[in-house]
């Protein structure tokens, strides 16, 4: 089933354009991963897709019911948030944030689904705990959880295992590959790892840094 | 000593001096996490000195509430400034100092050319540290007070959750659908008012005092937002309040007290996490 159609898609910032035209159809249960060097428009690629970045030229469908708001996000850390004064169960409830419009505080509902993402993506029992005190793989994995909060369809990955020990990269590669087995929930993911990351991955998307890119099926 | 706080109690000004105080201070203590996870703090530094610039010509044109035009001027200012301020081309905090201190100078100035009033030394000073301001309140800033303190409170606990989600991550906000444009402009009109209200409690030059203190000493003490948040509000009511009270038996400045008593719990507060952690 197709989720999202980038049809003659520019991409860029300050109206220049730096990758394109592109043409990608992404599936249902597809796990995408994007590389290639940085500055070849990865970042932008996935900014586009959530909006963040404005379109240059072409467009971005959504298909089959697809809201913008069910594509969840996994940005890259930022140096201020380690010290942030926030608990585990804050941050990951703050994902059902687009869904409360009116309603300003979570209901039932949402506090015990927030408590389920926790269990699933094993960070159990930190709930109450800083996240500036958690390790770089629990935070990481903090995060996810919000990001599945927001959205059960599609996930967007910015460089999930950046700054990870090898111990932790494995996790987390394998926590992103159930949740697209067992959950069939779309994976679009940047990556410098190539080796492992296009281990689990179907589809392959590499920008070459020169404004081509190519397209690999597995 | 009781008798003598008892008896200075009984003036209707020292209890609009503790009721402003007490609102005010609530709300500075509140959008203070705000600022200070944001890196905003120097706004509401920056912010101050532009609301002095603005009273002084409110005082020159013998404006009988200078509130009046230091909020609408001063909410405009914190717009522009906060507004998409990470990826401005002139950076920040240098468009800022200049603006600072040019309003500085710039109200310095006009008051000594245009004022009329015979005691421009006393002026200056009250409108930079507050000194007896506070205690000499009218009924009509004791109104406007309370009523922007008030309205202050109820922004904060009805925005709460997308306050604290706007503050952690601005780009996942972003990404899932939340206006951040909109609470980064309502946290730009909130801190303007938060500023010129507070301003009558500690002058313009030690406003960022009452909005950093309580923020910095609750997280030196606690690691969950929410926490964090009501513990700012209550050292930053309790700062004020004992402040004004010190002030009042001991004759000090009111301003510079309540700093210090900021200061002081700071202290306190960063060995008591010490202690804690061992």
């Amino acid at each position: 089933m197709e989720q999202i159609i980038c049809k003659n898609l520019e991409i860029g910032y300050d109206r220049k354009v730096i990758m394109g035209p592109l043409n990608i159809i992404i599936n249902e249960g597809d796990y995408w991963c994007i590389t290639g060097a940085n500055g070849a428009g990865k970042t932008t690629f996935i900014k586009t897709l959530l909006n963040l970045t404005p379109i240059i030229g072409g467009a971005i469908n959504l298909q089959n019911e697809l809201k913008q708001i069910d594509i969840g996000y996994l940005p890259q850390q930022k140096p201020y948030q380690k010290n942030f004064p926030a608990s585990v169960e804050e941050i990951v409830r703050s994902g059902f944030l687009n869904k409360i419009n009116i309603r300003f505080y979570y209901n039932h509902h949402e506090k015990e689904l927030a408590k389920t993402t926790i269990t699933k993506l094993g960070i159990a029992g930190l709930e109450k705990r800083a996240y500036g005190s958690l390790s770089g793989g629990q935070q990481q994995r903090v995060l996810l959880a919000r990001a599945l909060c927001a959205s059960s369809k599609v996930i967007i990955l910015d460089e999930p295992i950046a700054g990870l020990d090898p111990v932790a990269t494995q996790e987390m590669y394998s926590v992103i590959r159930k949740l697209n087995q067992e959950e069939n929930i779309t994976i679009i993911m940047i990556s410098h790892d190539i080796l492992h990351a296009t281990a689990d991955a179907k589809q392959m998307l590499h920008f070459d840094g020169n404004g081509k890119y190519t397209i690999t099926h597995k | 000593m009781f008798e003598l706080l008892k008896y200075y109690l009984s003036f209707s000004f020292v209890q609009y001096a503790l009721i402003v105080g007490v609102l005010v201070s609530l709300c500075s203590g509140l959008l203070g996490v705000i600022l200070v996870l944001k890196r905003f703090a120097y706004i509401g530094d920056g912010l101050s000195h532009v609301a002095f610039g603005v009273m002084s010509v409110a005082m020159c044109l013998n404006m009988v509430d200078n509130m009046l035009l230091t909020i609408p001027v001063t909410i405009i200012v914190a717009i522009l400034l906060i507004k998409d301020g990470s990826n401005r081309k002139l950076t920040g905090d240098t468009a800022l100092a200049m603006l600072s201190v040019g309003s500085m100078a710039f109200g310095y100035l006009i008051i000594n050319v245009f004022a009329t009033s015979s005691n421009i030394a006393g002026d200056v000073c009250s409108a930079l540290f507050g000194a007896t301001s506070i205690l000499t309140l009218s009924s009509q800033d004791v109104k406007i007070s309370v009523a922007m303190s008030l309205i202050v409170i109820c922004i904060f606990i009805i925005y709460y959750n997308k306050i604290f989600t706007v503050t952690f991550d601005e780009t996942f906000a972003k990404a899932t659908g939340i206006k951040t444009d909109k609470y980064n402009l309502l946290i730009a009109v909130i801190t303007a008012i938060v500023i010129v209200i507070a301003m009558n409690l500690v002058g313009a030059l030690l406003v960022s005092a009452l909005i950093i203190f309580p923020a910095v000493s609750a997280m030196t003490l606690f690691h969950q937002f929410n926490y964090v948040v009501i513990l700012s509000g209550c050292l930053s009511i309790f700062n004020s309040a004992a402040g004004i009270i010190i002030s009042i038996l001991f004759s000090t400045p009111v301003g510079a007290t309540i700093v210090m008593t900021s200061v002081a719990t700071f202290f306190i507060l960063k060995i008591l996490s010490l202690l804690i952690k061992r």
